[in-house]
This record gives structure tokens, sequence and C-alpha cells, in this order.
């Protein structure tokens, strides 16, 4: 196992540096650049070169690159253009606001995905199948923002129930640990934190669990379909063991594979899914950054950014191969 | 048996949902204290932006600026609610008959927030180290309006950077510094006013003094003063306490020592929110008391519904520049002139523009001094355009027309919506367009290289002075319109160097009535920025710069 783990380590090794020059050359091509989104309007033709060259990119693109390797070696992943703070300050200072997020939608995908893609494969053809496969078909469809807008609507505006924006209510006292206002809140005993933390979490949760629970759904459901057919199931059922028993050792088990894989992937792509859902929540984390950095061609902040994300999901995916090892005695034997 | 089971899910889901409930009840009863009728409640309000530093020095950015006219204080400012410039820091001023020297008469009694007496020392202390800055600070992204207004520094370390027009401030007594420039310009007095030349005290700059940006070039990191709270000290009517940049939120406190009316809030936070359509939906759920620039679409709704959205005095233009290099037949001035006819610029001011929008008949709204009644207007009369066309043998003309695609300007409230009826207009009178669209980081750019044969762009000022519109634009041969015009270049310096304040105003509207004689761009119209309260806000006086001094609101 530790070979295995080590060696899925090595190999992020080329894969940041091919990402990190693909990045490189695409940001380069990007059109316009820093000095025109951080002067005004009316700043002068020599003032707009005086920052190029004070920002180094009059140099050319393998001396930029070569400096950027150089200072990834040391540790340094630059700073940012436009706040002038430390790329790696502004990613840890934001990425706890995208975990708990992105943890909280996964946690109401899961929660909500399996038992009800369980429950449509076990009433296949009721009312209830229908319901969960149809619903499943409008999460995946409708898109992040527009569901984000009704759900504030109805329960921001209308209802008043949740909050409509940020991660914390303004003003809020708060002792500030490690960033993670949940975690802070338990450890510190501010149960008032941790209800307004959880509180700002369900609006953007719920409209970013919207893909990973449609999917979640029709794969559970497609899986326990299958498994529920497979010979193993009906011995199990025909030697009298107790239905509990046959349902999770031998169905959800088996039928988890896929799923485990998907719920994954899904996790990764939620740090994507979360620029979106961030900026029309003014939640303060990752994704909200990336967008405005990609106004502002903060190319220290959307290179160090990306690779640090491409970095945390291979680590997800690498756990998801873990987690398949433990629930497949097959692939442990491998 | 299978009954029993089939529970566990529905009472997992109870129990996540239950807990849901339980957060929002103990949220909810704390958003309920936002409701301030008391007046310790801290009032919140929403900008577009972060800020970027706590030293607006280091800045050019607005949302900064939002945020340091309440912490620091400039020697002269605009008055409340409108643009003349007043004594801010300084009850009054006078300048030598050239235009070079400048005395200023402080207020007396004037504190800092940390304890440091307001004095002619302390306002030449500030000077001095902005002129003596080194290193990273004379990156024009870190000294942007220094440049801008006093040049360059002592010793200028890049080739770039302008020779210094700042020369020494003296202290002539107690309250009186004298600040002396190598030449005058008309950027002042207007530049004294800047928010980015705010005031700190001399203990804060004693203690920032050895404060550098530090890294090489390309990765340059601000010093620790401009980004954490508890060393920068002005005199404003709040003390900033907090800078939370988890939370993008910074807190502000009244000072109680203020030498004019105390703040009406204790505490005031402000907080980002970039999207539009969020910033609205944050203050009808009441997560926030106000926030800026408003929809246009949105201001009928929100006041339906109690909100209150006062309106800015316009202080921007819009137009539609004709790049006469990128296509041939713009630099013939009667198919400029058929093009301004065929414009309905009253449907667009109607149609698009929030309610106090106006048509501009110049390339400066007429709030500023030096805005002409007499310059050449130009009328919607579609046949004359078509006749105007003909004449000059342009039937089949065919332009491209580049707008920006993901933004919206104070000035320019829905680009798209505004280059479609435009569009229309120019198609009813025979001419072909081509729209081009790019996304406001890539607009600028092509814009400015002169790609664009027509484009819609605009200007909202930074100060009272019709060189702040129109020199920004026709003091020289500028690539974005392309057309060298030596006499109007020439009037342009002659102007902006008179500091006679009577004959520079009258010489602004002789060249004002010459810009639009020839014609380089359309002015469309001048839009009235919009800002939203809460029902139960003492808003303050709005300003046609959005330099809106918070302390004047309270709770109702």
């Amino acid at each position: 196992m530790l070979r295995f783990i080590v060696r899925r380590v090595l190999q992020l090794i080329p894969t940041l540096v091919g990402l990190s020059i693909l990045l490189f050359v695409w940001l380069q091509r990007l059109p316009g650049g820093p000095e025109y989104a951080l002067l005004p309007d009316d700043a002068t033709d020599e003032q707009r070169a005086s920052l190029r060259r004070s920002l180094g990119l009059d140099e050319p693109l393998t001396v930029q690159y070569l400096s950027f390797l150089r200072r990834i070696a040391q540790g340094d992943l630059g700073t940012s253009i436009a706040s002038g703070r430390p790329v790696l300050e502004e990613f840890l200072t934001r990425f706890p606001a995208t975990f708990e997020l992105a943890v909280s939608a996964m946690v109401i995908a899961v929660a909500v995905g399996l038992p009800l893609g369980y429950l449509a494969a076990r009433r296949r053809g009721t009312v209830l199948d229908f319901a969960a496969v149809g619903g499943s078909l409008v999460g995946i469809c409708t898109p992040v923002f527009f569901l984000a807008f009704i759900l504030k609507v109805v329960f921001a505006e209308r209802l008043g129930l949740f909050p409509s924006a940020f991660r914390l209510s303004p003003g809020l006292d708060r002792t500030n640990l490690s960033g993670f206002a949940v975690l802070d809140g338990l450890r510190t005993g501010e149960w008032d934190v941790v209800a307004d933390a959880l509180a700002h979490l369900v609006l953007p949760g719920l409209a970013l669990a919207s893909i990973p629970l449609a999917v979640i759904v029709r794969m559970t459901r497609a899986s326990v379909l299958e498994v529920l057919e497979e010979d193993y199931v009906r011995t199990a059922d025909a030697k009298g063991l107790h239905r509990n028993t046959v349902r999770t050792r031998h169905v959800m088990r088996n039928a988890m594979l896929p799923v485990v894989t998907a719920i994954g992937l899904l996790t990764g792509s939620l740090f994507a899914g979360a620029v979106l859902t961030e900026s029309v929540f003014a939640f303060p984390g990752i994704g909200s950054f990336i967008y405005s950095a990609t106004q502002e061609r903060d190319y220290p902040v959307l290179t160090g950014f990306i690779l640090i994300i491409a970095t945390v999901y291979v680590f997800i995916n690498l756990l998801v191969d873990i987690s398949y090892s433990l629930l497949d005695p097959r692939v442990r034997a491998q | 048996m299978l009954r029993k089971s089939s529970r566990k899910p529905l009472a997992l889901l109870a129990a996540a949902t239950s807990l849901a409930l339980v957060a929002t009840a103990c949220a909810e009863s704390t958003r309920e204290g936002g409701d301030g009728a008391d007046s310790s409640e801290p009032f919140v309000f929403a900008a577009a932006g972060s800020i970027s530093t706590l030293d607006p020095f280091l800045t050019s950015d607005g949302e900064t600026y939002r945020y340091s006219r309440q912490v620091f204080e400039t020697l002269l400012r605009h008055e409340s609610g409108g643009s003349e410039i007043v004594g801010g820091l300084a009850e009054d001023w006078e300048q030598s008959e050239d235009g070079t020297e400048w005395t200023f008469h402080l207020r007396e009694n004037v504190q800092f927030h940390d304890g440091d007496a307001l004095n002619a020392e302390a306002v030449c202390a500030n000077f001095d180290r902005w002129h003596n800055l080194t290193g990273g600070y004379q990156s024009s992204n870190n000294s942007y309006y220094w440049q801008s207004v006093f040049g360059g520094f002592a010793e200028n370390e890049d080739e770039d950077i302008p020779d210094s027009r700042y020369v020494s401030c003296e202290a002539q007594d107690e309250l009186t510094p004298v600040i002396t420039i190598t030449e005058y310009s008309s950027i002042f007095p207007g530049g004294f006013s800047l928010a980015a030349f705010g005031l700190m005290s001399p203990s804060t700059l004693e203690a920032i003094a050895d404060q550098e940006i530090t890294g090489e070039e390309g990765n340059y990191t601000l010093p620790e003063y401009s980004q954490v709270a508890g060393t920068v000290a002005g005199t404003g009517p709040f003390t900033v306490e907090e800078w939370d940049q988890d939370q993008d939120e910074v807190t502000l406190q009244r000072f109680e020592d203020y030498w004019g009316e105390p703040a009406g809030f204790e505490t005031m936070l402000l907080r980002a929110i970039p999207d539009e359509t969020a910033r609205r939906q944050a203050l009808e759920a009441g997560d926030i008391h106000g926030y800026d620039l408003v929809a246009p679409a949105d201001v009928e709704p929100l006041e339906a519904a109690g909100f209150q959205v006062p309106t800015r005095d316009v202080f921007n233009v819009l137009y539609m520049a004709y790049q006469q290099e990128a296509n041939e037949a713009l630099a013939d001035l009667e198919v400029r002139q058929a093009l301004a006819h065929a414009v309905d610029r009253q449907r667009i001011v109607d149609t698009i523009l929030p309610a106090g929008g106006e048509v501009a008949t110049q390339f400066h709204p007429d709030t500023l001094d030096g805005w002409s009644p007499d310059v050449q207007t130009y009328d919607y009369d579609p046949d004359l355009a078509e006749e105007m066309l003909a004449d000059a043998g342009q039937e089949d003309l065919t332009l491209e027309f580049c707008y920006p695609s993901d933004v919206t300007r104070p000035y320019m409230p829905a680009p798209r919506d505004i280059f479609d009826v435009i569009s229309a207009d120019l198609e009813a009178v025979g001419v072909t367009v081509e729209p081009v669209t790019y996304e406001w980081a890539d607009y600028i750019p092509r814009t400015n290289s002169g790609e664009c044969p027509l484009y819609l762009l605009g200007w909202t000022g930074d100060y009272n002075d019709a060189y702040n519109f129109i020199g920004t634009w026709f003091s020289g041969y500028n690539s974005e319109f392309g057309f060298r015009d030596e006499d109007l270049f020439e009037a342009m310096a002659e102007a902006s160097g008179n500091p006679d304040d009577a004959e520079r105003v009258a010489a602004y509207q002789e060249l004002n009535n010459q810009i639009m004689d020839i014609l380089p761009g359309l002015p469309i119209s001048s839009s009235p920025p919009s800002i939203a309260f809460a029902e139960n806000v003492n808003p303050p006086a709005v300003s046609p710069l959005t330099q809106e001094n918070f302390s004047e609101a309270s709770w109702k």
C-alpha cells in the first residue's frame, strides 16, 4: 500500500510540471494584462509599460517560467499582483471557506443521494423511482446560478430562513484559530458561531450539491439495480440471511464501488463548481477569488491556485483509490 | 421488517433537517439584530470589490478609497454631495500667482486617531515621505496617483517615471504648511483632494518608516502595516479596527475625538459582494443595509419595496469614439457628423439609463466649469444622416463596432443594450455594423491601441476640473481616437497651464467648442449612478464623485 501511495505521489510531479507549462502558455495567450486591470483607464502608456516591467512581464516567457520554477522549488508560489500578498497566504486564507462549502455540499449530496438512489432501485417503477430519476435529471440540467437565484429568492428573501450572502454574519465576534469557522466554533464552544456558519452554508451548499446529488442518485440506483440481479444476492436471500445484512454487506457494499469513485471525482469537481456558487453567494472562498483574479489577469494567483487545486484533486483521487481497496478485497490483493 | 429499516434514511434526513433548522433559528436571531434602531448596531455596506490595502497611497482602486475616505482626510476635499473643492483638513488655502506655491491654513485642534496633533510638520512629513519613496513603492501600481499628480520621486529608479513636480513642503508656522511645485498644472488644487493623499499621523510614519515593499521585480509583497490594522492612524470620523481578510470585512469604529460632527454609526462594516444581483438580494434579505452601483433596472423595484435609492448628480460621460485610422471613412468629418445625426441618444437616455440621465452635448458633464452652451450639436435626424453619407460617397459604409461583454460601468450601465440601440440606428441609415465584443480586460488594450473603428467608452471624473476629462483624451495624439490636431493640442496645454481660474474656464469652453466642431467621437450621455440603503437608514449626502462620507449617515 505504501509503495502504491509513493508511486502516485511521484506521478504528481510530471503532472504538475506539464500543467504549469500549459498554464503559463495559456495565461500569456489571454488577451489583456494586469496593467490594464490594475491601473485606471486614463493611465499613460509609460505607466502601463513601467508596471509590466516592475512585474517582470516584459521578460521572455522562458525566463519568466524558469524564474517561476526556481521560486516553486523554494516553496514560494509568488505574490498576488492585485493584493501584494503571497499567493500561498491568499490560498490558505480562503481555502477553509471553500473546504467547508465543498464538504457541506458533499454531505448533502451523499446523505440525500445514497438513500434516495437505493430506495429508487428497491422500488423501481414506483412514483418514488420516477420522482428520483426525474428530479436528478432536473438537478443535472439546472444551471447552478439559476438554482442559486431561486434558492435565495425563496429561502432568504421571501421566507427569511437563511442568509443570502457571506460566510458568517457581518461583525460576528469569533475566535479564529484555523480559519475553519465550524471547527473553530466547536473547539471554542462558540455555538452561535457554529450555528451562524452552518446557516450560511445551507443555501450555497444546496446549490453546489445539486449536480453531485443528481449524479449520486442515478449512479446508486443503477448500481443497486445491477447488484440486486446478482446470483449472490439471491443466494444470500435464499439462505435466510437477515434482510439488513443482505442490504449492507452484499448489496450496498458492492454497489458502492462505482459510487465511491464518482464521489471522489465529484468532490474534486466541487472546487471548480465553487467558482460560480461562491460568486453568487458572496462566499469568500477560493472560487470567488479565482474569479476576481481572472478579471484582473493576476497570473501568479491563477497559476498558484490551479496548481494547488490540481494537487488536491490528485490526492482526493488517491484517497478514492485507497477507499476502493478497502471496499473491494480484490483490489487490495492486487 | 422492510418498513422498519426503510425509516433509517428518512430518520437521517429528518435529523439533518432539524439540525439545519436549529442552526437557522440561532442564526436568524443574530440577523434580527441588524434592524438597527440602536446606534450601536453595526451598519453593513456592500461594495463591488474588496479593499486592497489599508494605505490608500499604495493603490488607485476606488473600493479602497471608499474605506480610506472614512479614516484618512486630505488637505482639500469635495463639498458634501457636490463637486466643488472646499477645505478639508485645511480650512482655507491660497496659491501664488504663478501657481507653484500652495499655502494651506490648517484647522485647529485636529487630532489623529493615535492622539498626535495635526500641524504643518505632520503634513510635510507625509508629503516628504511620498516624495522620498524608493524601491517597490515606485512601481506605478503602488504610487499611481503620486506619479500622475506630482510626477516622480526624489530619486527615480525607472526611466519611465516622469521628473518630480514636487519641490518641497515647509512649515511656515504651526498650522501653515507651504507646498511648492515646479510648474502649475490644472490638476491643482484638485490633486490635493485625491484620497491617495490621505494624511497619516507622525507616529504612524515613524512606525512604518522601515517597512519596505519587499521582494524582487514581479514579486513584490506589500508591507505589513498596509495589511494588518493597528498601525495606521488618520484624522477621519472612523478608525480602522480590523481587516478580516478571511471574510473580506473591514470594521470601522467611530472616532470619539473627531474634530467635526461625530459619526452617526458606532460601527460600520464594509463587505465585498462583486455580483450586482447578489448585492440587491442581500439588501432585500436584510443581510446588509446599503450597497453601491445599483443596476438601473433595479432602482424602481427597490424603491417600490421601500428601500431608499438616492441618485447621484452626474459626473461622468459615455461616448462613442471614432478611431480615424482604423477606418479611413471616419477621417471624413462629414461621415462623423452623419453618424452623429443617425443616433437617437435621447432614446438611450429614456430607455436604458436610470432617471436623471441626460444626453451629453460635449465630452464632460455640465456640472463642471468649462462646459460650453455654444457647442455644435448633432440632433437625431436619420434623413439628414443618410443624405450626408450619400454626399460623402459612403452609402455602403461598413463599420466594426466594439463593446465590452462582461462589465457595467457607472457611465455605461448596460453596454449591450446601448450597443443594440446605436447599432439599429446606424443600420437604419444604411451603415452595415459588424459587432465585436471583448471582455473588459481585453477591451481596454484593444480600444487603447486603436483596433476598433467605433467603440463605447467613458470616464468618471477624479476631481473638479474639465482637464480631467478632455485633457485625458485630447492633449496630444492619442491612439484611442487616431487623429492629430496640433492647434487643439497646443490650446489644451495652454489652458491646463494657466493658473488663472477664470481664464482657464473660458479656455476650456472654447476648447469644448473646438472639440465638438472636429467631432473626434460622439458624446452619448451622462448617467447618474445610484446607491441603495435600507428603509431604517438616514443616508449620507450622495456624491457625484462617489465620495460619500458615511459619518453623515445614521439609523432612523
